[in-house]
């Protein structure tokens, strides 16, 4: 592994990211600054440019225009310097079903060049509650056992960034819960910088200390989840995220200035 | 094109590591090793019974003995070898593994020689049956050809990676609705390679093109050697340079359709 970017460098940094596709823009002139350690939640609703964001910090989808670093290095030109520190997991994204869980591990972690690699996919199968599945076929297990398995892959060369793209998605909420239990641990252990997109504003209230939402490729709004939560006068995350999408945002700017005016007075 | 710092690098770990993934799935599915054995050896049987029934009788195709088996043993080295190069690049598209290895510190150079390897594995496993399977029921010894079998090998071989690697970068950039191209396009080669017949078969203008194509030359320098026992170096070295100009082609392909395929961002769905 390479050295880790200077504490002040930003472990992401986008800066007026645009992606279009023939179909429109997908991503509309996003900027934005993940500080090393950090865990943020890209919030949006379907088609609101997440997963692209997530690709082009991946390297995986090139910007029309605008430029993102990640770990110090542009993507995707300088990818190389970097893909051995990042990792990534997605639902829509599978492993070879034929082969057993160890063979995949161990066939990622020779691809990322982890050493130590029998006892990095002992440790995993442990940490992951994975050690009786390590030789059966991955295509033979359930969603949640397949999400552990993914997130196994993820964490096989013990990424500074993971991406998260929809970690828990269709996983009953006991797996669900276990899998952010692992995330936080995760963080916590190697203060990993973590970017998750995701529907499940409680999963984004628990583990991030930042959101990010957006909306037809722009960010509509971004601040902690308390912030967020004042400024729009809500509960929970789920109630500002439905006023984000049905474009409340002004109203919420509204009446914020009103009860700010409203205490200025008193 | 944008090839960024270590593009070009390559690492014996990680091609190690896929052809490792590749070995896996082989070994996991007896369907899978069967169905490289059972085509060729079917084919090679229908030619060679042709074969001998023609040739009792007609004199010319008697003094030909063993080209129709030559020919389809080429033609397989041909078609599987580009066949086993595109169906494991196939094998990531169809578990939906793509992103995973694009996301992966793996260079494209180090896919394709993984890729590349494994089509030798995949063609020996399929071929050298069917060459045994020869002598037994022909008494044609694909192998006794020695060095000339070598050369037309390393050339049939670089022809269908050069395909393989053209076709793969279009799966790339169209997803799985282009996956008929990997199993057809050698087929256009059938035709025009001359496998079966001598080019001066063909007219004029597509002489031309049959010349264009570095087969060609292996399937004249077989009829060569099976039928005036004389082994054409010359035709085997015009092969080789349009196989370096082929290859070349293939491979800048495959970059400039990486690289679409990033602009379009194709890379993370690969479906139809």
């Amino acid at each position: 592994m390479t050295e880790a970017p200077a504490p002040e460098s930003p472990a992401v940094e986008a800066d007026r990211l645009v992606k279009i596709y023939k179909g429109g823009t997908a991503v509309d002139g996003v900027s934005f600054r993940l500080p090393a350690g950090s865990v943020t939640g890209l919030l949006g609703g379907n088609g609101a440019g997440k997963t692209t964001t997530i690709a082009m910090i991946m390297g995986l989808v090139m910007p029309t225009s605008g430029t993102v670093r990640v770990l110090g290095a542009e993507m995707p030109r300088q990818r190389y310097r970097v893909l051995e520190r990042m990792n990534f997991e997605s639902p829509y994204v599978e492993m070879p079903l034929r082969l057993t869980v160890r063979q995949n591990l161990t066939v990622f972690g020779k691809l990322y060049g982890v050493d130590g690699l029998d006892a990095r996919v002992r440790r995993l199968a442990e940490e992951l509650d994975l050690v009786d599945l390590l030789d059966r076929p991955t295509g033979k297990l359930s969603a949640g056992q397949k999400t552990r398995v993914a997130l196994a892959k993820a964490l096989v060369n013990e990424p500074e960034l993971l991406l998260l793209d929809e970690p828990t998605a269709s996983l009953d909420p006991d797996t669900a819960d276990w899998i952010r239990a692992r995330l936080e641990r995760y963080r916590a252990e190697r203060g990993a910088t973590i970017l998750l997109a995701s529907h499940n504003m409680g999963e984004v209230e628990r583990l991030c200390d930042r959101v990010i939402i957006m909306k037809r490729g722009k960010i509509e709004d971004d601040g902690t989840p308390e912030a967020l939560l004042a400024r729009y006068g809500r509960s929970n995350l789920e109630e500002v995220f439905l006023d984000v999408a049905r474009g409340r945002g002004e109203a919420a700017d509204q009446a914020q200035a009103r009860d700010a005016a409203r205490e200025a007075a008193q | 094109m944008s090839h960024g710092t270590g593009e070009w690098e390559i690492s014996g770990r990680r091609v190690a590591a896929l052809v490792e993934r590749y070995w896996y799935l082989l070994r996991s599915s007896w369907p899978r090793l069967l169905d490289l054995v059972y085509w060729p050896a079917v084919q090679m049987l229908m030619w060679g019974f042709l074969q001998t029934y023609v040739s009792q009788t007609d004199g010319t195709l008697a003094r030909a003995g063993g080209t129709f088996i030559g020919a389809v043993l080429l033609w397989d080295i041909l078609f599987r070898g580009q066949l086993g190069f595109s169906v494991s690049f196939l094998e990531e598209m169809w578990s939906r593994n793509l992103a995973n290895l694009m996301m992966s510190p793996l260079r494209p150079i180090e896919f394709v020689i993984a890729l590349m390897i494994m089509s030798i594995v995949r063609l020996s496993i399929g071929l050298v049956p069917v060459t045994l399977l020869a002598i037994a029921f022909f008494g044609f010894n694909l192998w006794g050809l020695g060095l000339a079998l070598a050369a037309f090998f390393v050339n049939l071989m670089l022809t269908s990676w050069a395909v393989g690697i053209f076709v793969s970068g279009v799966l790339l950039r169209n997803g799985l609705g282009a996956e008929n191209l990997a199993w057809t396009i050698m087929f256009l080669m059938l035709p025009l390679a001359c496998v079966y017949y001598p080019v001066s078969v063909l007219p004029p203008w597509l002489q031309t093109i049959a010349w264009m194509l570095p087969p060609t030359y292996v399937f004249e320098g077989m009829r060569a050697l099976m039928i005036d026992h004389v082994f054409r170096a010359d035709l085997m070295l015009w092969a080789l340079g349009l196989n370096v100009v082929v290859f070349s082609a293939g491979t800048i392909g495959f970059l400039a359709l990486l690289d679409s395929a990033r602009r379009q961002g194709s890379l993370l769905q690969t479906g139809e």
